[in-house]
């Protein structure tokens, strides 16, 4: 009863939070600002569903929970280093642009 | 209790993938649509951990571990791409 | 002879643990797989990895560890309440941060550390100049923002691994 109690609030923290990264990427203005959202929430939204899982597998089998650990620390590890890696591909591509001219300025 | 909050947050999920999906069709620039690939690529991830959660079933981890690194070595080769044109020199 | 066939013998033993944690189980042939695994990719890549370091002060970077993961939940509800809330309040700017890490592999820690904490992703570091590059995406006081990262985990970190 308390492991589904747990779960069903991590799942919906979870979900949660994975809605509100990509709200924060439809609707927010320029490029850098919209990178705030999928590396902070949906990081923490997918991690916490991740995270549910593994309450809800650990309780029958221990071993099987950490594995589901992988894949959190995997997401919190890469996160960053795709947003850095986006974030220098976008200042190389605006830069490529106010070369070519600056009507196209987006 | 439990599969209420799952259906729940699958709905959520799907929301956020509509949003991602709005922003890869909008762009306007590359790295856009890269980001909202990448963010889509994390959201298949939870939706398959929703559904091995509200099955029982532990044998979408590995689909869930593979989606999580090829997501991630996707977008390093989008982004290699945008910075020098290629992705394998 | 063990040196040569384990250079780097914590990202040996790292793969080995995470290929048991992934097979799921400690089963006598996993053991040797795991073991095979964990000998053959450090010495395949070793050209990719920069300098070994070395912790100096584990438990300053324990807590440097809890600072983090405290700052994450943090991060998170702001970016969540600033995304639902008007956005013409916004005040996005980029912030030149001053950093005095001369170890590559540290300073790259620490832009994934400004990514992950509250109200700002780094989006490259100038080892030349020693700056890192921020994007805060709401700030109205970018020296403070600038004194936080330095004192918050800037200075943890380089007590962490005394460089």
């Amino acid at each position: 009863m308390l492991t589904e109690l747990i779960t069903s609030l991590l799942v919906l923290i979870g979900g949660a939070f994975a809605l509100l990264g990509s709200i924060g990427l439809a609707r927010l203005p320029d490029f850098y600002s919209r990178l705030h959202g999928p590396t902070k929430a949906t990081t923490l939204g997918v991690g916490s569903v991740v995270i549910a899982s593994l309450v809800d597998v650990a309780v029958d089998e221990p071993g099987l929970g950490l594995r589901e650990l992988a894949i959190t620390l995997f997401l919190f590890i890469t996160a960053p280093v795709s947003a850095h890696m986006l974030s220098k591909a976008a200042l190389s591509e605006h830069r490529r642009r106010q070369e070519a001219g600056p009507s196209e300025q987006p | 209790m439990l599969n209420l909050a799952i259906a729940a947050a699958i709905a959520m999920v799907i929301l956020a993938m509509l949003l991602n999906l709005f922003r890869l069709v909008r762009g306007p620039s590359l790295p856009d649509r890269v980001l909202a690939l990448d963010t889509l690529s994390i959201n298949t991830i939870a939706l398959v951990m929703l559904l091995g959660i509200s099955l029982g079933s532990t044998v979408y981890f590995e689909a869930a571990l593979l989606i999580a690194m090829m997501g991630f070595v996707a977008t390093a080769a989008y982004c290699k791409f945008i910075l020098s044109g290629n992705v394998i020199e | 002879m063990i040196a040569r066939m384990l250079p780097r013998p914590f990202l040996s033993l790292t793969i080995l643990a995470l290929w048991l944690v992934l097979a799921a189980s400690v089963s006598f042939g996993q053991l040797i797989l795991g073991a095979v695994i964990a000998i053959v990719v450090p010495i395949a890549t070793a050209p990719f990895w920069p300098e070994p370091l070395r912790v100096r002060r584990p438990l300053t970077g324990l807590r440097l560890l809890a600072v983090l993961l405290f700052d994450v939940v943090v991060a998170n509800l702001r970016v969540a309440r600033l995304v639902v809330g008007p956005l013409e309040r916004l005040r996005p700017q980029f912030i030149e941060v001053p950093i005095d890490i001369e170890d590559r592999f540290v300073a790259a820690i620490l832009g994934s550390v400004v990514a992950l904490t509250p109200g700002t992703v780094s989006v490259g570091i100038d080892p030349r100049r020693r700056v890192l590059l921020v994007h805060a995406l709401d700030e109205h006081d970018p020296q403070a923002l600038i004194d936080t990262i330095k004192a918050r985990y800037e200075a943890p970190l380089k007590e962490t691994f005394g460089c």
